[in-house]
């Protein structure tokens, strides 16, 4: 096994695992929500981008923006008109709605799409390389993956801790009762949270069917990648959630270098141990 | 004075115990008004119904004339009505400049800006990049009252601000916050434990017992005996 090659290439497929990781993070950071349809969305718009692409002709790098802002649009919604009302009511209510969306998701891409794997295809780019010299080589677009899966990093680190909105969003987070008596208006907020991570969910998307060949039950494994590389890289930062993407990734590679049958099985063992060592998380700013 | 607020039979909730019991009080414009009474009288309770935090009949809460009992906190916000909360509850992830700057979350335009706030309590200015866990317990109370005017209130209220700090401290408090409203004719509404501090920051007061108002009247006025009978209810 050449370990530096396989380090890198396991850092730049934990970008992906990061642009899952932080939709979830920035719902789960303002309203305590866990969206369990979070992986199934990202399915769904990977067959959204495979169809506008089919249909339009469009490279798929600008179906992304399109993609997000429809996302966007579609997270306001949901939140708006569905998943507001589960909240203030415990945690089970949110659970149980967003478990039940997740089911209907899989069951329409089944229905309409069928169970073929399927793939979005990256003309011109799917096999260019970049020698980095000494016999290594990374791909270009893996390394694009992980360019953006930073760049979103950054971008919501100054929405999150530069911006007014920013500063509604981690009041209502400490303390819902007080934030609404300074005027901030949560359920509207909370709206603006959900549009921002169906976008990072759309962009995740296209990547996603990019890097892989997906089928519609593939949501709830991208759901436990989010998760796990939240709980590596700790609450609190995207760029700890970040961190913990690349982690995973580094993680997977190395074990599916060792043996193809071990990979998703070294993510989740490292996981664990950070889930034993440090419940908080490796880079957490809040408890 | 025509009244700013006026509760008319104001009956509030805590959880699923009554705390209020038909409170009729007025605060006039520019007036400062002390909260007093025992603990579980139901003075924060009727602070936070004012709030928006509680579910009141609509007219049971006029402010300025409007009935605002069935209004969202965010929308009572919007028309000047600010609150000091018992404990101060700042942000605990935001620095003191940003718990500052979330009150002009209600959009309200005026006097107050962070300079003002800082020129107030200048300590504030040193420490604004600061967490709130690492200020005193005045400070932290300054901060509140700051959040508080940096939403440019017509009606402050201030809830047990003495609440854990130094003697002097509140003296200090106290004085900064008389400063402020009366520069600018703001309505304050004041509960406080300590009776000779309320009476003296206020022009009037209510004794509150057991969710009823046992007495009211010129501060000035009000004799101790007449004080300590209403608080017991004897």
């Amino acid at each position: 096994m050449n370990w530096v090659d396989t380090i890198v290439q396991g850092t730049l497929l934990g970008g992906l695992y990061a642009l899952f990781a932080m939709g979830l993070a920035v719902i789960y950071g303002v309203m305590r929500q866990i969206n369990i349809a979070h992986g199934d969305f990202i399915v769904l718009g990977a067959y959204m981008s495979l169809g506008l692409i089919a249909a339009t002709g469009l490279h798929p790098f600008l179906v992304i923006p399109l993609g997000a802002a429809v996302f966007a649009l579609f997270g306001y919604a949901l939140q708006r008109g569905l998943l507001n009302r589960t909240l203030g009511g415990g945690i089970l209510a949110p659970l149980v709605v967003t478990y039940g969306l997740a089911i209907v998701v899989e069951n329409v891409l089944q229905q309409t799409q069928s169970a073929d794997a399927r793939s979005i295809k990256l003309p011109g780019l799917d096999t260019a390389s970049l020698p980095l010299g000494g016999g290594l080589a990374v791909g270009v677009f893996p390394l694009i993956m992980f360019v953006v899966a930073a760049a979103v990093a950054i971008l919501l680190e100054i929405v999150f801790n530069r911006t007014r909105l920013g500063v509604a969003f981690r009041a209502v987070s400490d303390d819902r009762e007080i934030a609404s008596i300074v005027g901030v208006r949560d359920q509207r907020l909370f709206g603006y949270a959900s549009a921002i991570s169906f976008a990072v969910i759309a962009v995740a998307s296209v990547f996603m069917g990019i890097k892989f060949t997906f089928t519609p039950s593939l949501g709830p494994n991208f759901l436990l990648y989010a998760f796990e590389a939240i709980v590596i890289g700790g609450m609190g930062s995207f760029y700890g959630t970040l961190a913990g993407g690349v982690i995973l990734g580094i993680a997977q590679a190395i074990g599916f270098a060792l043996n193809p049958g071990w990979g998703i099985l070294a993510g989740h063992l490292v996981f664990l141990a950070v889930l034993l060592v440090r419940p908080t998380g490796l880079f957490a700013r809040t408890a | 004075m025509s009244a700013l607020l006026e509760t008319r039979a104001l009956t509030a909730y805590y959880g699923d115990f009554q705390a209020l019991f038909g409170i009729d009080a007025e605060v006039c414009e520019g007036e400062r008004v002390a909260l007093i009474g025992a603990n579980g009288a139901g003075k924060s309770t009727f602070l936070r119904a004012i709030a928006g935090l509680g579910r009141s009949a609509p007219d049971a809460i006029l402010f300025d004339g409007t009935a605002i009992g069935a209004k969202a906190p965010p929308e009572i916000a919007a028309l000047g009505i600010a609150l000091v909360p018992e404990g101060r509850r700042l942000f605990a992830s935001l620095s003191v400049e940003e718990n500052l700057s979330t009150g002009t979350f209600n959009g309200r335009k005026g006097p107050w800006t962070i300079d003002r706030v800082y020129e107030l309590f200048p300590v504030l200015g040193e420490k604004r990049r600061a967490s709130p866990s690492a200020l005193s317990g005045g400070q932290q109370q300054m901060v509140a009252i700051g959040r508080a005017l940096m939403a440019n209130p017509r009606l402050l209220m201030c809830d047990e601000v003495s609440l854990g700090l130094a003697p002097a401290v509140v003296k200090d408090v106290y004085a900064a916050l008389r400063r402020a409203c009366d520069a600018d004719g703001v309505s304050v509404v004041i509960v406080e434990q300590d009776i000779d501090l309320a009476c003296e920051m206020s022009q009037r007061a209510y004794c509150f017992t057991h969710g009823s108002v046992s007495l009211s009247g010129e501060s000035a006025a009000l004799t101790r005996d007449a004080i300590s009978a209403a608080y017991f209810g004897v």
